[in-house]
């Protein structure tokens, strides 16, 4: 049909998103995940957490000795080990959404008051940040856990507690260059109190920031969940959770059993890396610098 | 002249302070100002007179380090210095409006021009949005911005420069202020947009009744835009009085030094005529006039101690030790007719 080969086509909308480098894998892995979560019980093809010992470490369906009722095989205890990564990601999920939004909303909000409101307040609140900070993240989550007892409760607080920190140094530097502003300063002026101040012209202009560090925190957190559950003071034991499995499956790697550690492994870097991907394109995507006018 | 003033201030002084209280910066020091209601006060001086300091001070904003020491502020025969924190931000936006140094940057960049524009009107009188919205409307047709009704609902950035302004001085006028305070609103603007601007704000003023407080280094928007001027020098008010007085007859040898390093079009002179030396350092200032070290008139007197403040014609004060029994004495044939 086309009367010249080299016309000038414009570029359909997915070829627009390509070329803007908009991170379709990582996003399709990250939306699959949800979906798998959400879905789980309809998903998984056995129960996840009861097993027949009479089907103890069955090899994934490919392999010699697999059949096609357990498709990515069972554990030691006969578990069904697809059936455990659905529901292993709706705990991943879970956990690792709610613990980077309880990091982040108590990070933000004590950013935005130290940075704006300076002063003693700021010396106080960054004092206590730096302190926490100091503490090795993992060794400090150990502890808490090891006080409160392992529930998934437990670890999306104390996740939080341990990660609010990076959200509060974040906002609180952006706050700074932000009170300068001028449109901050005309707020001031005209008569705005400090707390609508912050609600309405400082929180708009960092919630971005906020956003694409819980993206790249999403990663951090999981890892950090997943070490939690693999030393034994994460998810309790019947719940299956990623780093739990893995820890489960350590054991079996000498004689062989792979597939209990390999599957799980590969589900947390999946989801780790997709995360950080979205993450680093949002982060260029809604720089100020870039985005200005 | 008239019988109250809208704004008198009397001996107001502010310091900022050091952290330990070692070093103070006597920024603004006893100054002594009043402005009628509908009447333009030019304050001009040089970077660091403190024209900015006294600005804020007047509107108690600050820096956490700024202190005002001492004085009287009374607005509308209330004094200023005796409000609350609540009180103050009451009259802020409300009573006592401030367009600030670039008002290309006023804006936020997030929210629409409604929303901006209504913000001040929501703030003070606490009316909804749908009311303070049209208020909105009506004040950006005020300030003559084309098809206002999609302008509220735009953002920043799809507007061009001069509207910006324009909305910023919609906003300053949004709660009908009865004193409007400009810090150099003009120095990020180009000269067509300033002088856009400067009629737009003279328009504005007499719509309103405004009083403007005009701060600026530019003389020639002074002789422009006000009917009286105060001329600070290290943190002093050195001269004040009507604008065309004192651009005839300058009294303060600083005022005419500043009035003769105006580049004119039709000067033949070979280089610009510049004002020797530096302003001096606020927190070690001369015992003396703080212009003496700079004056080229100075005799040992001006070292010794500072000139008072002295009252001389209709509502001029000057302070300098030559200028005791008004401009004549200080020899007047330094500038020719200015104004």
């Amino acid at each position: 049909m086309a009367m010249h080969t080299d016309a000038v086509e414009l570029p359909s909308r997915f070829a627009l998103a390509r070329s803007e480098g908009f991170p379709l894998v990582p996003t399709f892995i990250l939306v699959g995940i949800a979906f798998v979560a959400v879905f789980a019980n309809a998903l998984a093809p056995h129960d996840p957490e009861i097993g027949a010992l009479a089907a103890r470490f069955r090899p994934p369906a490919w392999q010699a000795g697999g059949s096609m009722e357990f498709l990515l095989g069972t554990d030691h205890l006969g578990r069904d080990v697809l059936s455990r990564l659905i529901f292993g990601a709706r705990v991943s999920m879970v956990v690792g959404f709610t613990a980077v939004i309880f990091a982040g909303v108590v990070g933000t909000v004590l950013g935005i008051v130290s940075g704006f409101l300076g002063g003693w307040v700021d010396q106080v609140i960054m004092r206590i940040t730096d302190t926490w900070l100091a503490l090795p993240a993992l060794t400090f989550a150990i502890f808490l856990a090891a006080i409160v007892g392992p529930s998934e409760m437990n670890i999306v607080i104390i996740l939080g507690l341990v990660y609010w920190t990076r959200y509060a140094r974040v906002i609180r530097g952006e706050v700074l260059s932000l009170k300068e502003r001028e449109f901050v300063k005309l707020a001031i002026v005209a008569g705005c109190s400090k707390r609508t101040i912050m609600r309405r012209h400082i929180l708009p202009n960092v919630i971005n920031s906020a956003i694409v560090l819980g993206t790249l925190m999403l990663g951090v957190v999981i890892v950090t969940e997943a070490a939690l559950s693999f030393l034994g003071v994460g998810v309790p034991p019947p719940k299956p959770a990623w780093g739990l499995m893995l820890a489960d499956g350590k054991k079996g790697m000498m004689v062989g059993y792979w597939w209990l550690t390999v599957l799980p492994g590969v589900c947390i870097m999946l989801m780790v890396l997709s995360a950080n991907l979205l993450g680093d394109w949002l982060r260029v995507k809604l720089d100020p610098q870039l985005r200005q006018l | 002249m008239s019988t109250r003033p809208l704004l008198e201030l009397t001996d107001v002084s502010t310091h900022y302070v050091s952290a330990g209280g070692a070093r103070v910066v006597r920024a603004v020091d006893e100054v002594s100002l009043r402005i009628d209601a509908g009447e333009t006060l030019g304050i001009v001086g040089e970077s660091g007179s403190g024209k900015s300091t006294l600005a804020l001070t007047i509107l108690r904003l600050l820096p956490p380090a700024g202190r005002i020491a001492s004085g009287r502020m009374l607005f509308e025969g209330e004094d200023l210095l005796e409000k609350s924190d609540a009180e103050m931000r009451r009259v802020r936006g409300k009573r006592i409006a401030m367009i600030l140094q670039d008002p290309m940057a006023s804006l936020n960049p997030l929210f629409t021009i409604g929303d901006q524009v209504a913000e001040p009107i929501r703030v003070h009188e606490g009316t909804g949005r749908a009311k303070a919205w049209k208020r909105a409307h009506e004040l950006l047709k005020a300030v003559r911005i084309p098809s206002p009704q999609t302008r509220l609902l735009q953002h920043p950035h799809e507007m061009s420069g001069g509207m910006r302004q324009r909305i910023v001085g919609a906003i300053g006028i949004s709660c009908e202020p009865r004193l409007l305070i400009a810090d150099e609103p003009t120095t990020s603007l180009d000269l067509t947009i300033q002088a856009q601007y400067l009629n737009l704000l003279r328009e504005l003023q007499r719509a309103h009744g405004l009083a403007l407080i005009f701060i600026t280094h530019n003389l020639g928007i002074v002789a422009k835009m006000c009917d009286q001027l105060a001329v600070m020098y290290a943190g002093r008010v050195v001269e004040s009085g009507p604008v065309a007085q004192i651009f005839n007859t300058p009294a303060h040898p600083y005022t005419k030094a500043l009035l003769n390093s105006i580049p004119r079009m039709s000067d033949n002179r070979q280089r610009l005529t510049a004002i020797d030396g530096q302003p001096p350092d606020l927190v070690s200032l001369p015992p003396g006039c703080a212009f003496a070290p700079r004056c080229p008139s100075a005799f040992d007197r001006c070292r010794e101690a500072a000139p008072p403040e002295r009252t001389f014609g209709d509502q001029r004060t000057v302070r300098c030790w030559l200028a005791t029994a008004g401009p004549a004495s200080a020899g007047t044939a330094v500038h020719k007719g200015a104004a």
